[in-house]
């Protein structure tokens, strides 16, 4: 009882509820015991407390009111570490960009279509894949390297005979009987000198008179005193473009020996959409390029020039009309003799070996020194 | 007061006058102010929304102690004072919760805190949780007469008035009992 007693006068002491003649007692009182005086700090101390301990709550309850008002959740997605800041311009702008992405590929689409950026950057473009994987490929010219080429003496007693196999070889076909022939620009690049063999192995001197590289078109002339008129030429040359689905053959030189090859016309758009050649499931080899490429009926409509090096049994052949549009260019000096076109066909109605028999002689193996 | 002051930002000697002024309306503003960008801090440190509002509250009632004893000096802005003080907290809670990772993601600038500023808070957040262990162990009437005297300022008369004592000496003594029972619970705990 005494302590509740001595509790409660701390208690008002502390609280500044003692006055007069009681103050001046419990002052005296707390001087001379110290046990009390440290009562009573120990109670202002225990009050302070009990102060912040209320202060701290009713704060705490207010705080809490506010906090009630608040949308933490909306806040939270807001706020919740935005991942950085090209994704959340994707997010809010992902529609506005992917038609800016669609018309810039569309606009660097058409810039390569028309600057040709396919055929020599092709690899570099790699953010096109998807786009134009179907295009990511290269021509493989089709000229052999001569070393592969074993050297065939020729057992014929006309023309020359010649020793040395030459570097790169191709395939070429006569225009008329007076011997002036095409074949690839690619066949003759570079070229120091040139050799053209038929197919009885007899070889003659020629000089490159004309080319445009831009059509790989290159037209020779037989210039050796051996050579005697061809004969008038079997085929003729179509001017309009041939129908997809069309049976299609060649003849050339992949080896040593003259080679028939078939298949049908499979586009009227070349490697990467290239309007001046079609495509052909014809199984070219190195060797073939410069080659005619003839329909049944024995119209010339191309010269066969390239291959697709990622899939099997897909050529490339230059159209006839290109090759009609090079010879008018041909300049008139160049000429030595007439370059007058064959417009009769011998060839239609005959069966394919027959057409082949005739139309060997016309096609030679074209040898280039340099 | 406008719809527009009561949500806008008030600017630091508002809600240093505010809080001496114990004003409801600038301990709002004041809440509302800066509660998101403590939000941000923690819920992308590793932190629930929840455990924002602890840190955000902790944050204000460390700002309030301080402005409330006089020796406020505002050596930087309030926003970053208020960053300053949840994030040294956060450190401190995530260090006890060991999902400390030795890195915390910013997104304020901020300054250290004191470290006397910082123990004093620990200090009296320590009384804080003594002073609540020891009210819950009073037994009732107790506990609700000493809240009712201590916490909610009720008059002795009303405490007759609520216990039905018969007079005011009664409830006296009774008060006294508690207190001194109070007392004994809170300092036992040393």
């Amino acid at each position: 009882m005494s302590d509740n007693r001595l509790l409660e006068q701390i208690d008002r002491y502390v609280n500044g509820q003692m006055s007069g003649e009681e103050l001046a007692n419990f002052e005296q009182l707390r001087k001379d015991n110290p046990a009390i005086d440290s009562q009573v700090s120990e109670h202002r101390n225990f009050l302070g407390a009990l102060k912040h301990y209320s202060e701290r709550l009713d704060l705490e309850s207010r705080l809490n009111a506010i906090h009630e008002e608040i949308d933490v959740h909306t806040l939270q997605d807001e706020l919740m570490e935005k991942p950085s800041w090209i994704v959340s311009l994707w997010r809010h702008h992902h529609s506005k960009i992917s038609v800016a992405a669609s018309i810039a590929i569309f606009a660097v689409l058409i810039t390569l279509m028309f600057t040709g950026g396919f055929k020599k950057h092709d690899t570099a473009y790699v953010e096109l894949k998807k786009e134009i994987a179907s295009v990511r490929v290269s021509t493989l010219l089709l000229n052999e390297q001569s070393h592969k080429i074993k050297k065939q003496i020729s057992s014929s007693s006309n023309g020359n005979k010649i020793v040395n196999p030459g570097k790169f070889s191709g395939t070429g076909f006569a225009l008329t009987a007076n011997g002036y022939l095409v074949t690839n620009y690619h066949v003759v690049k570079d070229a120091d000198s040139v050799y053209v063999q038929n197919v009885n192995g007899d070889a003659y001197h020629a000089k490159v008179i004309y080319t445009e590289p831009a059509q790989d078109i290159a037209f020779l002339q037989i210039n050796d005193a051996s050579f005697k008129s061809l004969g008038s030429v079997p085929y003729n040359f179509k001017r309009a473009k041939s129908d997809l689905g069309e049976e299609v053959f060649t003849v050339g030189y992949p080896a040593d020996v003259i080679a028939f090859s078939e298949g049908a016309l499979t586009s009227p758009a070349g490697f990467n959409g290239d309007s001046s050649a079609y495509e052909l499931s014809i199984l070219a080899r190195p060797g073939n390029s410069g080659g005619p490429l003839l329909d049944n009926k024995g119209n010339l409509i191309g010269i066969i020039s390239g291959k697709q090096t990622s899939y099997e049994g897909i050529s490339f052949a230059k159209k006839s009309s290109y090759l009609l549009k090079a010879i008018q260019n041909i300049p008139s000096d160049s000429l030595a003799k007439p370059l007058n076109l064959n417009t009769r066909n011998t060839l239609a109605g005959l069966s394919r070996p027959q057409q082949i028999k005739k139309l060997r002689n016309y096609v030679f193996m074209v040898k280039v020194y340099n | 007061m406008s719809n527009r002051s009561n949500s806008s930002i008030p600017t630091d000697n508002e809600v240093i006058l505010g809080i001496l002024n114990n004003s409801d309306v600038v301990l709002k503003r004041l809440y509302l102010a800066y509660f998101p960008m403590v939000l941000q801090l923690i819920i992308n440190n590793n932190g629930s929304a929840d455990d924002a509002k602890d840190i955000y509250q902790e944050a204000i009632i460390v700002l309030y102690n301080k402005v409330k004893s006089g020796n406020f000096e505002l050596s930087s802005k309030l926003k970053t004072y208020i960053y300053s003080v949840s994030r040294r907290l956060w450190l401190k809670r995530l260090t006890q919760m060991n999902r400390y990772g030795g890195d915390l993601k910013d997104f304020e600038e901020h300054l250290p805190v004191e470290e006397a500023d910082h123990e004093q808070h620990a200090d009296r957040d320590l009384q804080f949780g003594k002073m609540q262990a020891a009210l819950s162990q009073l037994g009732e009437p107790c506990k609700t007469i000493m809240e009712d005297f201590y916490i909610h300022n009720r008059s002795m008369q009303e405490i007759c008035e609520r216990f039905g004592y018969t007079n005011a000496d009664n409830a006296k003594t009774q008060k006294y009992k508690c207190l001194q029972r109070l007392k004994k619970l809170f300092f036992q705990q040393n």
